[in-house]
């Protein structure tokens, strides 16, 4: 299994953001994108996981592999920690919610309301989202935001455990996570000409 | 598909969630109307069938904009469009899930409401029988609206003015079959007809909705 992405282009609004960007995961690494602000890095992630169409160029990965995590978790305040995991685990076929809640110490939050919780705890639950979803490739877009020091090495662990089991981590980030991962800039990627609406509109029917 | 309507049923129950939002709608108007028309008895049963016809639709029209907009501004609907679940089926569970939670209350709380509005007694059954056939569409082609106006900040004001034209028809035969029905005809021909529009939708606009939301979530 692999992720790769081929002479890819994106764009955000009809305007292509990047353009020409190439690159290959295998089982068991992950890849960290960096890039200034704005440059697309989650128009990139958006694309990948398969949210909007490509503009020019091809990702190939195995369907049905892409679990996607991004700025909001989508948690419903008014359900609990469990009931919130829970729905995405029957969604996703998986069923057991319990190592998930271990990985990133929800237990103690388990039957309280998600709209209780802090933004870095809510964040944990979003990323237990990834374990009950059980995708081999995790395409994460800024994942650490509010989480404190230990929050980050849980997760750190919870993708060190991942990759060895062969699957594949595309993560945009700018704090070091200690990963042993390539890490692709793409500032160098970025569109030179902004592209025509029109153009963009193409694929829409 | 069963994950998605048991959580979007716990949330319509759970505090916030909206439920009881239209049928306490319906109350209203139907409570008011006798107010507005004077109480000449006769009178209110002639526009009965229609105020009560009217007030569902208004009921159900309120509702709209949470079937898909908290879902946009939480993320889920990314993460659903990334989920084994084609979009298809989670916007006919939603709708569905909406019908139970909106359409469902409004018809078994007709009846009881109609005796506000001196509903003639021949008219009961097809008022329940009509709105139990219509609403559904109501759900149906509501969800469409919301997936059209998914994006868009404040949208209930768009969404009902895209939706209101698309009701037209289902108003039409259902306030005709409950008139009908009081005033003793047959009312065979506007039922089916009802039928047939709310069949319509249920087979055809999921896959309009599925279609515009994948173009809103880009």
């Amino acid at each position: 299994m692999q992720l790769a992405v081929d002479t890819l282009s994106v764009a955000r609004g009809g305007i292509a953001v990047l353009e020409g960007l190439s690159f290959r995961v295998e089982a068991g690494k992950a890849l960290i994108l960096r890039g200034p602000n704005g440059i697309g890095k989650t128009t990139l992630l958006r694309s990948i996981a398969g949210l909007q169409p490509p503009l020019n160029g091809t990702i190939d990965a195995p369907e049905d592999s892409i679990a996607y995590a991004a700025h909001s978790d989508g948690i419903k305040h008014v359900l609990t920690v469990r009931e919130n995991l829970e729905f995405w685990a029957e969604v996703f076929g998986t069923g057991d919610i319990t190592s998930a809640l271990h990985a990133f110490a929800l237990e103690p939050l388990a039957s309280r309301p998600a709209g209780a919780l802090s933004a870095g705890q809510k964040r944990r639950l979003g990323l237990a989202r990834l374990l009950v979803s059980a995708r081999p490739i995790w395409v994460l877009d800024e994942p650490t935001v509010s989480l404190d020091v230990d929050a980050v090495a849980m997760f750190a662990d919870a993708i060190g455990s991942h990759l060895s089991s062969g699957g594949i981590a595309l993560i945009a980030t700018h704090i070091d996570l200690g990963l042993d991962a390539d890490i692709l800039d793409v500032a160098p990627f970025k569109a030179r000409a902004p592209l025509a609406r029109d153009d963009a509109m193409e694929g829409f029917l | 598909m069963k994950a998605l309507l048991v959580r979007d049923l716990r949330l319509a129950i759970r505090a916030g969630g909206g439920f009881g939002l239209g049928l306490a709608f319906f109350l209203i108007v139907t409570v008011l109307v006798p107010f507005g028309v004077g109480p000449q008895s006769a009178l209110l049963s002639t526009i009965a069938p229609g105020i009560l016809w009217l007030g569902a639709l208004l009921a159900c029209l309120l509702s709209l904009d949470r079937i898909l907009a908290l879902d946009w501004e939480d993320g889920t609907l990314d993460l659903l469009a990334c989920a084994p679940l084609p979009m298809e089926a989670a916007v006919s569970v939603k709708a569905l899930a909406h019908w139970l939670t909106t359409g469902l209350p409004l018809v078994i709380a007709a009846p009881l409401f109609a005796l506000l509005l001196n509903l003639p007694s021949a008219g009961y059954a097809p008022l329940v029988l009509s709105l139990l056939l219509g609403t559904p569409a109501l759900s149906v082609i509501g969800t469409f609206g919301a997936a059209l106006t998914v994006g868009i900040k404040r949208g209930g004001l768009l969404l009902s003015l895209l939706v209101l034209p698309l009701y037209v028809p289902t108003l039409i035969y259902g306030a005709e079959a409950a008139r009908r029905g009081a005033a003793g005809l047959d009312t065979s021909t506007p039922l089916i007809m009802l039928a047939g529009i709310t069949f319509g939708v249920i087979a055809l606009l999921p896959f309009a909705s599925a279609a515009v939301l994948r173009v809103n979530i880009r």
